[in-house]
Parts: C-alpha cells; structure tokens; sequence
C-alpha cells in the first residue's frame, strides 16, 4: 500500500493531466458554446499544476516507481517542463484559430492533453513496454487531431496517411523490441543494459533488433529515408494541429532516443552510431534540397524540419555525451524556432483565410514592421545565423561530430546549410522586398501577441546569451546519464 | 564615470551606434521621417565622436592589443567577451565609423521610403563590423562578421535597383559560405587548444598539412569577402544594386574586413603555410591587377566601373601582404585605409549623377563639366586619387607596395605597376566621357550643381584624401609597431619541432 501511495506520487504530473483531460471531456457536456473558453483555461491551469508539482518535486537524485518500469530523473523533469510550456504557448497561438473553424471544443484540449500525457510517459519510460505505451497515446491523440476538422478532405487523407505510416513504423518499433527482450530477458532499460554488458548473446539478432528500432524512431522523427508522411501532414492538418505535431513531440522523441539507444543498448554504439550517419547526411540533403522546391510555407517548415532532424542526428551520432548535451540543446532551440514560425502563420491566418503560402508573406514588412522583424529572426535563426540561438544550436552539433572525427561530414553539413539558408532568406525576401498582395489588417488577441513576441525575442536574447540554457543542458544529460 | 569610458572604450564604439540605431527603429514613423533622420544623425555624430579617443589615447610604440577589455561570455566553451585594437583595427575602426556619419548624411534626402528601418541599418552595421575589428574572441568575432551580413541583406534588397535580390541573396549565400568553412576551422582549433582566444592561437603549433587545411578554410571566408579573382563576381552585382549609402560601406569598410581578417587570422595563425602559398596568392593578386583592370575598362556602367576598380585595387593590398616585407604590408594596409575614402567618395559621385538623371550609364552623360562645375573637379580629383596620382592617398599605398614587390621579385613589381597604366585609363576614360565634350543630352544640360550637403561631405573626403596623399605619416606612425610585431611573428615557423617536413 505504502508502495503505490509513493509510485502515485512520483507520476502525480500525470495523474493531474489525466484527470484533467477527463474533466475537460465532461465539461465540454454541460457548457453552452459561450462559456467554451472555460475549457481553454481548464487547459491551461492543468499544464500550470503540472509544472508546479514537476517542479516543487524535482530532485537531482534518480527516483523509480511502478517497479521500476518509470522513472523520474533530471532529463525527464527537465524535459517535461519545456513540454508544458510549449504546450501552454501552443494553446495560446492557436486560440483564435480554432475558434474561427469550429474546432474550438473540448476534444481538441483533451486530445492535446492525451499527447501531452504521452509525451509525458515516453520522457519518464524506463521499461520498454512504458515507452512504447506513451508514444502510442501521443499518436492516437495527434492521429485524430489531425481528422478533427471532418469536413476538411485534405485534412482526413492527412490523418489517414499518418495513421497508416505511423501504425507500421510502431509496429516496426514493437517488433525490434521483442528481438531485444528476446536476447536479454528483459524490458527494463538498465537492465538490458546490464544484460548486454555481461557479453554472450547473438549479435546478429541484436544487430536485427536495432534496426528495427532505429526504423521505427527514424519514422517517428521524421529522418530520411522514413520522411515521406512528414509534409503531407504537416501540409494537411489544421494549422494549429501542424503546431503541435511538429514542436512539443520532438522534446519526447529525443528523450526516447536517448533512452533506448544510449541508454539501454550503448554497447551497441558503434552500430546504431553507423545507421545515424546515413540517415543524418540524408535528412540534411534532401530536407535543405527539396526545401528549395516548394511553395506552401507548411511543406517548406515541413522539409526544413527534416532538415533540423539532421542537425539534430549529427549531435547524437557522435555518441559522446558531448553529443548528446548539445543534441538536447539543438531540440530545445528547434522547438523554440517552430513555435514562432507557426505562430505567424496563425497570426496571419484569419476567418476563411489560411496564410500557408509563400506568398501570403509578401510585403509583411509593410503590413505590420514588428511582425516582419520577428519572423526574420526566425528564418536566420533556422539559417543558423549568429546572433540568433539557431547558430549556437548548430555550433553546439556540429562541433560535437568534428570532436567525435567526423571532419568531412561536417565541411559537408556546412555546405548543405549554406544550400538551406537560401530558402530561408526566400521567405525575408517575400516579406521585405516585395509589395503587399494582401492588405488586411492583422487581428490577433493581445496575449497571442505578447507570447509570440517574447518567443521570437527569446531566439534573439538566448541567442546572445545562451549560456543558461546550455547549462540546464548540461545539468540535465549529465546527471541523466551518470 | 570617464574613467569607466576609457576602460570600455571599444564597447561603447560598438554599443552605441546599436543602440542608436534600435532607437531610430523604434522612432519609426513614415509620416515623420526628419525625427528618425536627425536622431541618426545625432547617433552617427556620438558614436564617431566615442571612436576619437582611440587615435589620442593610442599608444604608438606599443604593437600589440591595446585598450583591452573582457569578460566570460559563453564559459561551457570557455568563450570571452574579449576586446582590444591594434594599430591595424584602430584606423579601421576610425573609418568605419567615419564612413557611417558620411552615408548618413549622403542618405538625407535620397531615401525617402522607410527612412528610419534604412538609417538603423547603417547605424547597427556600424556597430557590428566594428566589433568584427576588435574582438579577441574568435566566436565573438565570427558572430560580429555574420550578423553584419543580416543589415546589409536588407538595405541592399531593400533600397536596391531593379535586380536586387539576386545580387543580395548572392552576396549573403557567397560570404555564408566562405564563413562556415571558416567556423570549421575555428572549432578545430578550438578542440586542438581548448580555447577561442586568438592570441592562444598564435602559439599554437601544427603541422604543414593541418595548417595548409586552415588556412584554406580561412582563405574561403576572407579571399571572397576582399575580394579576390576568381571568387569576386559577387561584388560587381552588389554594388550595382546597392543604393550609394549600401555600395559606400561595401567598397570602403566590408572588403577591408577580409584584408583585416587575413592579418589578424589566416597569416599568423598558419604562417608556414602562407608562406607555402603564398605564390599562389601573389599569381591571383596579379590577375586581379592586371586582369581585372582590363575588364573596368570597357564597362559601360559607372558604378560596375569602380567596382572592378576596387577589386583591382583590393589585388594590390593582397599583393603587399603576401611578399612579407615591412614596405609591403605597410603599403597594403595605407592602400585600405586610402580605399576606403576614395572608393568611398567616388561611389557619392556616381550617387550625385544618379539621383539627378536616374541612369548609371557612361553614355547617358557628357559634359557635366559644363552644367556642374563644382562637382566636376570634385570628381576628377577622385579620379586622380583613384589612379594614384603623386599627392594624394592613392599615391602612397601603391608606390609602397610597388617598392616592396621590387624587394621581393622585378617581375611581380613589374606586372603591379601596369596599374598604374590601366587604372589611369579606365578612370581617365570615364571622366573624359562623363564630363568633358559637348553637353550631351537635355538631361544634362539641366543638371543643377551641388547642394550644400553633397558639397559637404565631398569635400571633406577630398580633405582626407589629399591630407593622407601629403602627410600619411600619421596613420604610418600607428601601424608601425603593429607592422613590426606581424612581420617577426609570421617569420617564426609553426611546424612542430622535430617534425620538419
């Protein structure tokens, strides 16, 4: 008894977004249309008790609970709170939009909630079986956020092709487990590791296994060669769905990777470190090349994402830990970047109107300077131009895989973001040096305008001063992985 | 308080023409434009005013990094916040912030639209590349060399010609590239030393191989920022779109950040591989003299014209680097220092003719002399001092450099002086087609002569010119030590001991 009082505890985050996601789907009963927007503040407090109790119970100090199969360390606290937050900026931005089509109901925050829990449990996994659990329920939630809007056909064949593409790629990731427990008699991640460290097993089942799982993560992250769901969705959801799929979830991935790769088959390394390579190199060529390409600003973020994704491997390719702080660092900056380039295309979006074009950014400049100014910063900060965070985020890998030996894989990086910069200085061109199509005055609430402004300045100061969010970096790997 | 100021003197030159610039952003106001100009003007004013000191206060038998100052910036990387000028940053330093209150003032009444988002600009940019001159750090300085990129992406897509974002987006995406292999190179020296300073650098030994790789990396960066023959096609087309302010800053300060940059980087970092390719360097400063001279003769564009002039120009200061001698780079940094005002000036003088016809065209003019007396022999005196005539500033870098050469080799003196033939042509050329003969057209003939504010600001470049043309022994007098101090460092080998190739 004494031990599920204190497992409860330990998972009391959870338990609070649960219930709240649950209350959320009650509420929505009883609530006239108008009186809606009790759910978004339902929404918001839940994320705000959440941090407070992740935060007021944080200790450096690794604790374990449901025999062992959940864990709550540095990584999974600090993590967690990065996803409240960006899921509370999320709400914000998206507000208004939702509100414009019909979707402003009880399902949306109880969906994003349900993912916010799977993010939550893939963060705090320690057994296989915990993992696998959470990412599922961050895909059912996001497969049927992205099927919200019904009367939307892109939008379902959107949900459809994720749901297909992403159901294979879990399976692929359940199977490579099985092979894994096969070997090692277990589905606790320190415990495989131990199990694999003692030496004797069949490398070439091992060596199956994690391709699997790698197959399976690769898909999830949307690394080349398994990119091809990324801009169909990310081109069809609802654009505040596009948000959310493409910000919070990556923070959880990267903790899921961390977790199974380094830290329950680092004897595998030099394996998994090989199939990184490629798919990092991929990912940069054909994210930045087919970037070029496009003409919907979706697709274009969806490519860049891919893109990112390849930074983001050559930080954990290198297989030092090293890598791995300035890998976190590289998603966090990500995060920070997606969220305000989402946010202005929300921003821009209006009542029957969505700015997924191009073109809808032309003249911005002239629209509203403030705005333009803001979006500029992101794109040179997703260039990696100093002085804006995405520099350091790039530093931070790119000298993490020359410290790791890779000399010509990173000259050959360096290219590649020159090639990806030039779509990126695409989109400044469109808002600076072209005359406005679009002469409407932009409407947004006074707090989605406050927020976004102080995320896209945030890319700017933490890009001048990044040295906190590099410690709480640092802090978070090293005490995780000790 | 005074105190503090000396202490942090090369902050506040950078700082303050930043700030000054946010301020004139956030003065923005199209029905308002005069605020937002005379508060940029009062910022220009202040922040060339702050760089001042740095000339009194110079310490002329000292060659090393003066004026000092720094903190921890970035310790996960043991990154600092670290400033200091030499006598080669601080007459750079000097220029650009001069530079600054000269477009200033040459933007008065050019620019009409979005005047506060294009004199913030110059102000931030000011600030920026005069950060690229004094920081010590090699992150700092790399960040100041890229962020300065950003402002002048604007102004020239911005305020530029009919073909401008392909001349900005080519400039912005050539200097990227150059930069990144250059940041490569930086973090390998960085996991080799554990450190980002660029004094520790300077000591620190390496192999034949690894420093011919850094100093390839370093030579992408700087060869296209100067720039050199055959990576200079960027320049021609920035220049052509820029709008006079955006061309002003390019020919006088950004490509004297590459010159800059060789000094304080690339040479003394891998001198033994400067020295190992340094006649490879030499043959390209030799065909940008003489070849590219011969492609400004028969532009048709005024501004293509000395833009190829500059490139011309910039083979020379590459030229007197390279042959190692005390003549030689002392030459080369007068030629930059003299460069920059006369490029400069020469740029306004095309500015004049365009906001009055319009057209850049030689053949759009013809005998301006007539109807624009006053701004004929501002511009022909230009002239002279572009193709270095005895007595002004153009003079005295090219006849050291040409001193020096003769020290090193006859014939790299030998083909460096055709310049001295083709400069004077293709300038010579031009002036005669522009401003003497018959009033060509009626646009001409009804040209007024300089306002007040374009006599201004030429003649106190003319002042300039003709002063370091006469009497450049100040500015010698300041690199002096600093030229000695290079010298005996890029003379000492590198190479790991015992291990000789």
């Amino acid at each position: 008894m004494e031990n599920i009082r204190y497992d409860l505890i330990t998972a009391l985050p959870e338990m609070i977004i649960v219930s709240m996601a649950m209350l959320i789907l009650l509420a929505d009963l009883f609530l006239k249309p108008a009186n809606r927007i009790a759910i978004y503040v339902l929404a918001q407090v839940a994320l705000l008790a959440a941090a407070y109790f992740t935060f007021s119970t944080h200790v450096p100090s690794v604790t374990y609970a449901f025999t062992g199969a959940f864990v709550d360390d540095a990584m999974a606290d600090v993590l967690k709170l990065m996803i409240y937050l960006g899921t509370s900026v999320i709400f914000v931005y998206s507000r208004q939009y939702i509100q414009q089509r019909d979707m402003f109901r009880g399902e949306f925050y109880a969906l994003a909630l349900f993912s916010v829990l799977g993010m939550m449990i893939m963060v705090s996994g320690q057994s296989l079986l915990t993992l696998y659990v959470g990412l599922e329920l961050l895909s059912l939630s996001l497969y049927a956020l992205v099927a919200l809007d019904r009367d939307n056909a892109k939008a379902t064949e959107a949900a459809m092709k994720y749901f297909v593409l992403g159901a294979l790629a879990s399976g692929m990731l359940l199977y490579g487990m099985s092979m894994i427990y096969g070997m090692t008699g277990s589905l606790n991640i320190a415990e495989i590791n131990t199990a694999l460290m003692s030496g004797a097993k069949i490398h070439s089942v091992l060596i199956l296994g994690l391709v699997f799982i790698v197959s399976g993560l690769a898909f999830k992250l949307g690394a080349v060669p398994f990119q091809m769901w990324v801009p169909d969705v990310y081109e069809g959801s609802p654009t505040a769905v596009t948000l959310l799929i493409s910000s919070v979830p990556k923070l959880a991935a990267f903790a899921f990777v961390i977790r199974l790769l380094v830290l329950a088959l680092p004897t595998l390394a030099v394996d998994w470190q090989q199939m990184l390579v490629i798919m990092a190199v991929l990912s940069i060529v054909i994210g930045n090349i087919t970037a070029i390409a496009q003409t919907n600003l979706k697709r274009m973020l969806a490519y860049s994402t891919i893109s990112h994704i390849g930074f983001l491997l050559y930080g954990l390719m290198s297989a030092t830990t090293n890598g791995f702080i300035f890998a976190m660092f590289y998603v966090v900056s990500y995060v920070m970047m997606t969220l305000a380039g989402f946010g202005i295309i929300l921003l821009l979006s209006r009542q029957g109107f969505e700015a997924d074009q191009l073109d809808d950014l032309k003249g911005l400049n002239q629209r509203s300077p403030w705005h333009a100014f803001l979006m500029l910063i992101v794109m040179f900060s997703m260039a990696g131009v100093p002085p804006t965070l995405g520099f350091y985020a790039k530093f931070g890998v790119l000298q993490a895989a020359l410290a790791a030996g890779y000399l010509w894989l990173v000259v050959f990086a360096v290219l590649m973001a020159v090639i990806g910069a030039f779509y990126y200085l695409r989109v400044i061109k469109l808002m600076y040096f072209d005359e406005p199509v679009d002469h409407h005055p932009i409407e947004a609430p006074w707090d989605m305008r406050i927020v976004l402004g102080f995320n896209a300045l945030a890319l700017l100061v933490v890009g001048i001063m990044p040295e906190r969010l590099m410690e709480i970096c640092i802090y978070t790997i090293t005490s995780s992985l000790s | 308080m005074l105190n503090y100021f000396y202490h942090h003197i090369l902050s506040f030159t950078i700082w303050l023409p930043v700030l000054a610039g946010i301020a004139v952003l956030a003065s923005a106001d199209e029905n308002k434009p005069n605020l937002s100009r005379w508060l940029a003007l009062f910022g220009g004013i202040i922040s060339f005013l702050v760089s001042i000191p740095l000339y009194t206060h110079f310490n002329f038998t000292d060659g090393g990094f003066q004026f000092q100052e720094g903190f921890s910036w970035i310790p996960a990387f043991n990154i600092n916040y670290h400033l200091g000028a030499d006598g080669l940053a601080v007459p750079l330093i000097l220029l650009t912030s001069f530079t600054t209150l000269i477009v200033i003032i040459s933007a008065w009444e050019v620019i009409q639209q979005r005047v506060a988002q294009y004199m913030a600009c110059f102000l931030i940019m000011s600030g920026l590349m005069i950060g690229v001159f004094s920081a010590l750090d090699a992150i700092l300085y790399y960040v100041f060399w890229e962020a300065m990129l950003i402002p002048m992406f604007l102004v020239i897509g911005i305020w530029g010609g009919p073909n401008r974002v392909y001349a900005t987006v080519k400039f912005f995406l050539y200097t990227l590239l150059g930069s990144l292999l250059m940041l490569v190179a930086f973090i390998y020296l960085y996991l080799s030393t554990g450190s980002f300073e660029i004094t520790d650098y300077y000591k620190f030994a390496m192999p034949l191989n690894v420093q011919v790789l850094i100093f390839l990396a370093f030579f992408a960066a700087f060869a296209v920022k100067i720039p050199m023959w055959p990576v200079h096609t960027w320049l021609p087309d920035a220049h052509v779109e820029a709008p006079t302010g955006g061309s002003v800053v390019l020919a006088a300060i950004a490509l004297k950040l590459g010159g800059y940059s060789f000094l304080r980087f690339a040479m003394p970092i891998a001198p033994d591989a400067a020295q190992h390719l340094s006649g490879y360097i030499i043959a390209l400063s030799l065909i940008a003299i003489v070849y590219i001279a011969l492609v400004a003769l028969v532009q048709k564009d005024m501004k293509k014209l000395i833009a190829y002039s500059s490139i011309s120009h910039m083979g020379f200061v590459t030229l007197g680097f390279f042959i190692f001698n005390n003549l030689g780079l002392e030459g080369a940094i007068v030629q930059m220092i003299s460069h920059g005002f006369i490029s400069a000036a020469m740029f306004l003088c095309v500015g004049v003719l365009y906001d009055r016809v319009h057209s850049r065209q030689i053949e759009s003019y013809g005998g301006v002399a007539n109807t624009m007396p006053v701004f004929a022999a501002f511009a022909v005196f230009f002239a002279m001092g572009n193709t270095g005539l005895p007595g002004t500033s153009g003079f005295v870098g090219e006849f050291m450099v040409i001193l020096g050469a003769i020290q090193s080799n006859f014939w790299y003196a030998f083909l460096a002086s055709f310049t001295l033939i083709f400069g004077a042509a293709y300038t010579l050329w031009m002036v005669k087609r522009v401003f003497y003969g018959e009033v060509a057209n009626e646009k001409v003939a009804a040209l007024k002569d300089l306002n007040k504010r374009e006599f201004l600001i030429l003649a106190i470049l003319a002042t300039m010119v003709l002063a370091l043309g006469v009497y450049p022994q100040p500015l010698t007098d300041m690199t002096n030590a600093t030229v000695v101090q290079l010298l005996t460092q890029l003379s000492q080998s590198k190479l790991p001991v015992g291990l000789g190739l």
